[in-house]
């Protein structure tokens, strides 16, 4: 379905571009039909380049982005299948406007000759379909509505169009413990009709929760990737364990893990491509054999 | 978190609040009066009141303002309203074209570079930087001296031509602000095309920005003409408030104590351009929650 | 007793009205003890955090008070509460990258600080606090900008409590950050307390795991109010008040599935707060709500030290 295959972005910084910063870093993985993926990083890990590479939003510097076989190619036809949802609901959309205008701009850019009348049942439909009360949210601002319902009124625009592949990048980052939790069931149902997601996200236990295959990014490179259960049982990167030792629990104490710094390789820089742990696990470590199992 | 979400909520009410305040703005209310009262004199005066063509002979010459000639006449026996409200109608004139071009081109290039990015918006802001640096007044004085004859759309058309950069390096940057918002992007994901994108979902959250701009640059227009009609180097035919200085000054009225023939066009000149700057910085009060006063 | 809270309100004025953000609120915390609030965003966790410190231009002081080691605050009084802030009263904010001044080196900018307050600087107890948090002394001859968030955080927070303040208010200091970042400026934080450089401590968050491991007192605020309020571990693993439980209840942790179990929200939203309804306020999301929940529910100690606001616990 989507095929991430050694995906670079460089960027030019400094006066004239002098200099260079590697945002990401020959990143590869693959979301298959009917599944949530979870890109998880900390700030700076190029997971959110990443996500905005596969909507055509910024260009890539190397590899490639396929979705089906087909190249990235950002315009009307692309949009059509492959859709992204965004961490700021108050951001996407444009304050000047009622909320229900990006059902609008749907209309206007993919069926201008619908009827009306039919396009609104489409909308009621979709609308319904997300678990909102058309009434309730239809010709409002979007001030009028609380983060949770315009979310989900985004998702319920993305199901508008043929839609095969979602980005959901942090989309709950900015909602409250009570209403996050119903947009994740929401995005969870999504695959059940066939739907890809890749799910964005710096909140470990978020991506536990909703993904069948996690992805862990640093620093712009992938550290660990395979089936959800497996990276979180049995975390073989020192990075991936750091990670995991560092999220609050409700019901359990802090556990310490090592820093990554401790590993024998990190300084040289030896971290080398990715290695097969298991079926499926993929770890970014050179010498996997010698540390496997134990703890650094 | 609660910071976070409640600071678009507050961009977000300001636009329904911007109208309760600028009732209550007196900066905006006696600016805004000013100004819209000499335009009515502009557009009206030279109907209702003009006796004759505003250079033509009516009375006897250096009369002072009376009951029949409000302002006086001239050196030449002119009557000085009358040349008032023409050249109040001039200026006007001068200001909404030589603004309304300087508006449009600043938008074009401001929009363009700011959204653009990249290579384009080097080229543009490097165009940008160049005019900003080209001493303008020496320019205007140059081609309109070189041109015999000159009429008022063509001296506000070259203002508008050399007026613009500053406004467009602020739209530039205002919409390079803009374009980082997300619901640029989903317009984008909608398979909107980027002028519309311009059109429709950015320059409407900056419209009171533009408008602020445009009253800038409406004000700066006025005070360029009435300096180029007063070297000299104005319309070649017609009236217009810097003509009138520039026939006063020429004709020693200072000297001569007829301070009925520069007087008004001097005042009206400060007027407008004073009260524009006055409603403008009341705008900025309306629109920027943080310079209200509660 | 550090702080004593009686029956505080605080308003927002609006051009609609005032939005009672804080109606009614009593607490009390004792010397060293951390007390975490919780709550989604508009419950009044801010509202109360500021009102402790600074009240903004918006906020007025409707009723109630606040003593702090037996003598009452003039919090209404920004001028009057000037000699407390900083010496007794301190505040790391939220967004520290913006709290230190960009053009000075962090030591310099320090030093004037002190200075502005009438205090010498003490380097030597100011490098030792740097070691605390984890950081080299060296930070002090560097500008904020070559921090990282983290850091920046952490020296905030070593700048807020140079003077020993009685009571400190932390709000939202780690929602910016990572999560590797996010738990040492949380032990950081323990460390002051432990050190005695704050007696004690208002730990504001929307996030109840991490309070859980850092608070010794958890509060739960909604719509304005005070919903519960226990020690942390109680109020964890056994929450009385229906909100209580049903937030917790929606927190996804590792080893939580969608699959194998699927958390649910709790439905509807809070209550405007211009113009909140007679009774309960919790009462139109509430699985339990019965007639009894029209009046308004007292906070009552239901077990030494568990205060909770609902008829039905």
């Amino acid at each position: 379905m989507l095929k991430v295959e050694n995906v670079t972005k460089v960027y030019k910084v400094g006066t004239f571009g002098g200099r260079t910063l590697t945002a990401v870093d020959a990143v590869s993985f693959e979301v298959r039909a009917g599944e949530v993926v979870s890109l998880i990083g900390e700030s700076g890990s190029g997971k959110s380049t990443i996500g905005k590479m596969i909507l055509g939003l910024i260009p890539m510097t190397g590899g490639s982005i396929t979705v089906d076989g087909v190249p990235v190619k950002p315009g009307k036809e692309y949009y059509r299948t492959v859709q992204g949802v965004f961490q700021d609901p108050f951001s996407c959309y444009n304050p000047v406007f009622k909320a229900d205008r990006v059902f609008q701009m749907i209309k206007d850019s993919y069926y201008p000759s619908v009827p009306g009348r039919e396009w609104t049942e489409r909308v009621h439909a979709a609308i319904e379909d997300v678990r909102l009360n058309p009434r309730e949210v239809l010709g409002k601002f979007p001030h009028q509505l609380s983060g949770g319902q315009l979310q989900r009124l985004l998702i319920a625009r993305a199901l508008l169009l043929d839609l095969k592949l979602l980005i959901a990048d942090e989309i709950t980052s900015m909602l409250d413990a009570s209403t996050r939790i119903d947009v994740l069931n929401l995005l969870a149902e999504l695959k059940g009709r066939g739907l890809s997601v890749l799910y964005v996200t710096h909140d470990l236990s978020l991506g536990h929760y909703l993904a069948e295959r996690t992805v862990v990014l640093r620093d712009g490179a992938v550290v660990e990737m395979g089936p959800t259960h497996q990276v979180f049982d049995n975390p073989l990167h020192p990075y991936t364990r750091q990670l995991l030792s560092s999220v609050p629990r409700l019901h359990a104490p802090w556990e310490d893990a090592a820093p990554v710094e401790t590993c024998p390789y990190h300084e040289r820089g030896a971290t080398g491509g990715l290695a097969e742990a298991e079926p499926g696990h993929f770890v970014a470590c050179a010498r996997l054999d010698e540390c496997r199992g134990e703890p650094t | 978190m609660t910071a976070t979400t409640a600071l678009p909520t507050e961009e977000r009410v300001v636009r329904r609040e911007a109208l309760h305040f600028a009732v209550r703005n007196p900066k905006l209310v006696i600016g805004f009066s000013i100004v819209l009262v000499l335009a009515l004199v502009a557009l009206f005066g030279p109907v209702i009141w003009s006796v004759a063509a505003p250079n033509e002979y009516v009375a006897l010459p250096m009369l002072p303002p009376s009951s029949e000639h409000w302002f006086g006449t001239t050196m030449q026996g002119q009557d000085v309203f009358t040349q008032f409200v023409y050249g109040l109608r001039t200026t006007f004139l001068a200001g909404a074209i030589g603004g309304g071009i300087a508006a449009v081109i600043a938008m074009v290039v401001g929009f363009t570079a700011g959204y653009r990015g990249g290579m384009v918006d080097e080229v543009l802001s490097m165009l940008t930087n160049i005019v900003l640096v080209i001493p303008t007044l020496a320019v205007l004085l140059i081609i309109n001296a070189y041109l015999g004859i000159r009429s008022v759309g063509m001296q506000a058309l070259l203002i508008g031509l050399t007026s613009w950069p500053w406004a467009a390096r602020a739209i530039r940057a205002q919409t390079f602000s803009l374009r980082s918002r997300d619901f640029v992007d989903l317009a984008r994901l909608s398979g909107v095309g980027t002028p519309r994108i311009i059109a429709r979902e950015i320059a409407p959250n900056m419209s009171s920005y533009l408008f602020m701009t445009f009253i800038l640059l409406f004000g700066s227009s006025v005070l360029i003409a009435a300096s180029l009609d007063f070297i000299g180097l104005g319309p070649t035919e017609g009236v217009s408030l810097g003509l009138m200085l520039q026939n006063a000054t020429q004709w020693s009225a200072l000297q001569l104590g007829l301070w009925w023939w520069f007087v008004p066009p001097g005042a009206a000149i400060t007027a407008v351009v004073g009260a524009l700057y006055v409603a403008n910085v009341g705008l900025d009060e309306v629109f920027n929650p943080k310079l209200r006063e509660t | 007793m550090s702080l004593r809270v009686s029956d505080l309100r605080v308003h927002y004025r609006t051009l609609r009205g005032d939005v009672k953000a804080l109606d009614g609120v009593s607490f009390t915390m004792d010397d060293g003890e951390i007390l975490g609030l919780a709550g989604e965003s508009g419950c009044g966790k801010t509202t109360l955090g500021k009102s402790l410190i600074r009240m903004d231009g918006r906020m007025r002081h409707v009723g109630g008070t606040v003593e702090l080691d037996g003598r009452e605050l003039p919090i209404g009084d920004d001028r009057a509460m000037n000699a407390f802030r900083f010496h007794e009263i301190s505040l790391i904010p939220q967004y520290s990258m913006s709290a230190m001044n960009p053009t000075r080196r962090i030591g310099k900018m320090v030093g004037e600080l002190l200075r502005s307050r009438g205090v010498p600087l003490d380097r030597k107890e100011l490098e030792s606090r740097i070691g605390l948090v984890g950081l080299p002394r060296e930070v002090l001859d560097r500008y904020p900008i070559e921090l990282s968030g983290g850091q920046k955080q952490r020296m905030v927070m070593v700048i807020s409590t140079l003077l020993d303040p009685a009571l400190l208010i932390a709000d939202e200091v780690t929602s910016a950050l990572d999560v590797s970042t996010q738990k040492a400026v949380a032990r950081a934080l323990l460390g002051f307390r432990d050190g005695g450089y704050v007696k004690s401590m208002l730990f504001i968050t929307h996030d109840l795991a991490l309070t859980s491991h850092i608070a010794d007192t958890i509060m739960v605020m909604y719509a304005g109010k005070l919903a519960e309020k226990a020690p942390a571990e109680k109020l964890i693993k056994a929450p009385r008040h229906p909100y209580t439980r049903l937030l917790i209840n929606s927190l996804p942790e590792i080893g939580v599935r969608h699959a194998d179990r699927k958390l649910t929200g709790i439905p509807g939203s809070p209550p405007s707060l211009l113009d909140p309804p007679s009774g309960c306020r919790f009462r139109d999301r509430c699985p339990l709500a019965g007639d009894e929940c029209a009046e308004e529910p007292p906070v009552t100690e239901i077990e030494p030290n568990h205060f909770a606001a609902c008829w039905k616990v």
